[in-house]
Order: C-alpha cells, then structure tokens, then sequence
C-alpha cells in the first residue's frame, strides 16, 4: 500500500467516524426534544391531518387499502389509549368516530373496522365514548357497501339490545338479518324471544309460527315449546282478569 | 428479432448493474418486518394488511423502477453519445426502441415474479402459524390465487408506466420525462372526475372536451383491483381481459409513437 492510499484510508474512516459521532449527536437533540409539553400538544391536536374521507382518497391514488390499515390501526390504538388510561383520569374518545368513518370510507369492504369500530362506539362511558347512535351509523354504512352481509343487520340488533335496552328494535333487526340468505337460523329463535320478553305476543306468536315451518326438527320442537309456553302465558292473564 | 432481443437483454444487465435487484431484498424484509409487528396492532387483520402492504409494495417499487429507469433508456445514450455506436450496426431505431421497452419490462417481470414470490412465502408461515378459528375470520385465503389477478394488473400498469416513460424519453431530457410520466400516472387515476365533468357544466364544447380526454388519457384506476381481491371478492375474468388489452392496446400505441419521434429525431 502506498502512502497515498494509506493516507486517502485515514482519511476515509475519520469522515466515517465523524458521520457516525453527528448522527448520534442528531439522535440525541432529537430525544432530547421529546419531554416539552408544548410539542406534545400541538401534535396531539393535529392528529387527524385530513378529515375528509372524499380527499383522502383522492390523495392516496391506487393505495387506498394500505391508507385504510393505517387509519384502522390508528383507530385501535387510540381507542385502547384512551381506554387504558388509569381510573379517574379523563378519556376523550372524539376521534375514533372519525378515524372509523375514514377507515371504512377507504377500504368499503374492511368488515372487521365496522364490526369491532361499532363495539367500541356503543361501550357506555369510561370503557367507550358511549355512542352507540355512532356505532349504527357505521353499521348502516357498511349495509350500504355490502347489503348481503347479515352481519351488519344482527350487530345493528346487539347494540339495540345491550346499549340502547331496547329488546323491540333489536328483534326487528335481528328478524332483518334472518331474511338475508346464508344468515344462521338461529337469529329467528332470538328474535322471536326477545319479542316474547318485551311482552309482545303477537308478533312473537306470528315469528314462532314462521319458525315452525322450517325443516331442522329442533327449530320446530323450539317452537312449538315456545307457542305452548305463549298459550300458559295468556292462560294466566285470563285467569288473573278472572280473579279480579 | 433477435436484435430486439439483444438490446433487451442488454438492458437487463445494466438494470442488474444499477443494482435494481436491491429493491427485492428491501420488500422481502419489509414485508418480514411488517407481518411481526401487525400481528400486535391489527386486532387479527395480519393476513389483510400483509397482502394489502405487499400488493401495494410492489405496485410501489414497481413504478420506481419504471419511471427512472424508463425515462433514461433513451436519453442516456443519447448522451453519453454510445447511440451512435449502437446506431452504426444493424440496428434500426425502431429496433432499437422496442429492444429497450422490452428489457426494462423483462427487469419489471423478474422483480414482479420474485416480489410475488416472497409474499405468497410471509403469507404461507402467516396460514402456517394461523388457528383454525383465525382462519375462519378471514375474508378471503391466505394464499388466495386470486391475488394473481391483482398482481397481473400491477404488471400491465407497470408495463403501461414504462411505455409513457420510454415516449417521453425519445424526445426530452430526462427530468422532464420523469415529471410528465408521474404527472399522467396521477392524472390517470382521476380520469373519473372528467368523465362526470359535463354534468358540472352549461358549455357542451368543455363537455365534449373533458369526455375526451377522459377516453384519451390512460386510465391507470382500471388496473386496480386490489381491494377486491383482498376482500376475496370474484373479479370477473372477462373485466381482466378487457383491461389488459386497454393496457396493450395504449402501451403498443406509445411505443409506435415513440418509433415514430425516434426515428424523426436529429442526433447530432
């Protein structure tokens, strides 16, 4: 080796060095950067940089799949923050609706973002934001994308039924997701005794009736259990006006 | 022929050269790297947002390789002057036009094919290691051969990506090919918004000027089925057939006219 190339050598592994040394110094700076309060609130607040699903689409050209993961894993991961914060300390869910709403906008047929988005809307305050009118609107826009996913139309009924207590709307839903072909045969069933439980024999009777017709035999002895049972209740009420 | 075939191969090896087969290792490990982690993050869509990352990816690195390679077929020998060495054997330009086309395309191919390859892999160990009750979550499966409709479409946009650049290159410098080719690869994803222009406007002739262009601009949103696939929603054959022919068809028009420029354009 001449003294030229062991020179050029040198020379080459200090600037190398010395890259190295200002990397590291560039790393440091920015760490140290981190614990100022006032940066970590101004990134909070500009968390969603674009709030209008139309745009982002736009933006993103053909990689609109990708853009929806992102948001989507955006979405657990504020829901599971805010959710995970100790007890007593104030939980702001304001944008998971919106972090949902974009995520299905991008990717229309991400079931799993309207399905789960929908579970943690509707969980009543600290648990969730306690908006389960926010869980049906995600819900009836993934009806729209896909009308034949009876899905939709059953998790529609389970908000009604634990969130909003409302036993009548989530029979009428759940009886909805029984028309759509290829949606289990036990929604029926359900429907059908949550109608009973709100007190509405009718409609009960008229769905039992319905469930009678079908072909599995266990279905058909439910029913006919269940119309038996409907026949006592009744019985009772008249001997009840009887006794008065 | 076997000109075209020479200058093609040639092509090949200086993209081999440039270290374009560098992109693979990056979306290999990429792709690796992305399938360990979202397992944490994605409530259960791993299989999902691998496909969705490696389909997205290698549309990405695909359209990379395309543009800037594309762009300097012609214009790098032009100036490093080697086109006149090139142009005093028996070559013609128009030969020696296609034979560029058709080497940067062979790169695309092999980078496509290998890229295919790696992800059909991370989602084979991802289906591996999978429960049953996992695997009954998922919309589609894990090693859907539908996604070859997707990843063929990929191909062809490329192909037509190539082809705009290669046109360009003919008869401008290279950064101006670049900004034009990535100007008409935006544009041709909102060919949609010129088509509905005329219902925003009282002026027929702009009516009849943006459907125009809507016909005439190449439109790069046709090649995109990739949320449907990952959906594991059919994608008709006959929608894939009329669709790579479009891409032919546009690809065998600009070549043609690149020929054509080409053979016009004065050298000295």
């Amino acid at each position: 080796m001449t003294a030229s190339s062991k020179a050029s050598t040198v020379a080459g592994g200090v600037r190398l060095s010395l890259a190295a040394a200002l990397l590291v110094v560039a790393i440091l700076l920015h760490a140290s950067r981190d614990p100022w309060p006032v940066l970590r609130q101004v990134h909070a607040q500009e968390l969603l940089h674009v709030r209008s699903p139309q745009v982002l689409g736009r933006m993103v050209l053909e990689f609109d799949a990708v853009a929806a993961d992102l948001y989507w894993i955006r979405a657990i991961q504020h829901y599971g923050g805010e959710r995970l914060k100790p007890s007593g300390a104030p939980r702001g869910y304001e944008r998971l609706y919106p972090l949902l709403d974009m995520t299905t906008s991008l990717d229309p047929y991400f079931s799993i973002a309207y399905r789960f988005g929908a579970i943690f809307l509707s969980e009543p305050y600290p648990g969730g934001p306690g908006r389960p009118d926010l869980a049906i609107t995600l819900l009836k826009k993934g009806i729209a994308a896909q009308p034949a996913r009876w899905q939709y139309h059953h998790d529609i009924g389970f908000v009604h039924y634990w969130a909003l207590k409302d036993p009548q709307g989530a029979a009428a839903w759940f009886r909805q997701a029984a028309t759509i072909p290829g949606a289990p045969n036990w929604l029926l069933p359900v429907a059908a005794a949550l109608l009973t439980e709100t007190g509405d024999r009718t409609a009960a009777r008229h769905l039992w009736r319905q469930i009678q017709e079908a072909d599995e035999e266990w279905l058909r002895k439910r029913a006919e259990r269940a119309l038996l049972e409907l026949d006592a209740l009744d019985e009772i009420d008249r001997m009840k006006e009887r006794s008065r | 022929m076997r000109v075209i075939r020479h200058v093609a191969v040639n092509v090949f090896r200086e993209s081999v050269r440039d270290r374009v087969p560098y992109t693979l290792l990056l979306f290999a490990v990429l792709l690796i790297a992305a399938s360990r982690v979202l397992a944490q993050l994605t409530a259960g869509q791993d299989v999902k947002i691998v496909k969705d990352l490696g389909l997205a990816a290698i549309a990405t690195f695909g359209l990379f390789i395309a543009v800037f390679l594309g762009v300097g077929l012609v214009s790098k020998e032009v100036e490093r002057r080697s086109i006149y060495a090139i142009l005093a054997k028996p070559v013609s330009r128009a030969q020696f036009i296609a034979g560029k086309y058709a080497g940067l395309v062979l790169t695309l191919f092999v980078n496509v094919m290998v890229m295919t390859g790696a992800l059909y892999l991370v989602l084979a160990w991802l289906m591996a290691t999978a429960t049953p009750a996992e695997r009954a979550s998922w919309d589609a499966p894990a090693m859907d051969p539908e996604m070859l409709g997707a990843i063929l479409m990929i191909f062809i946009e490329l192909m037509l990506v190539t082809a705009i650049a290669l046109f360009f290159s003919a008869f401008t410098s290279p950064l101006l090919s670049a900004a034009c080719t990535f100007g008409l690869y935006v544009i041709g994803h909102f060919t949609g918004e010129l088509r509905d222009f005329d219902a925003l406007t009282d002026s027929r002739a702009v009516g009849w000027l943006t459907r125009g262009l809507y016909h005439l601009l190449p439109d790069f949103s046709a090649f995109d089925v990739k949320l449907q696939v990952v959906h594991g929603i059919h994608v008709p054959a006959g929608y894939l057939a009329t669709t790579a022919a479009y891409g032919f068809a546009y690809v065998a028009a600009l070549i043609l006219g690149g020929t054509y420029i080409f053979t016009r354009r004065d050298l000295k």
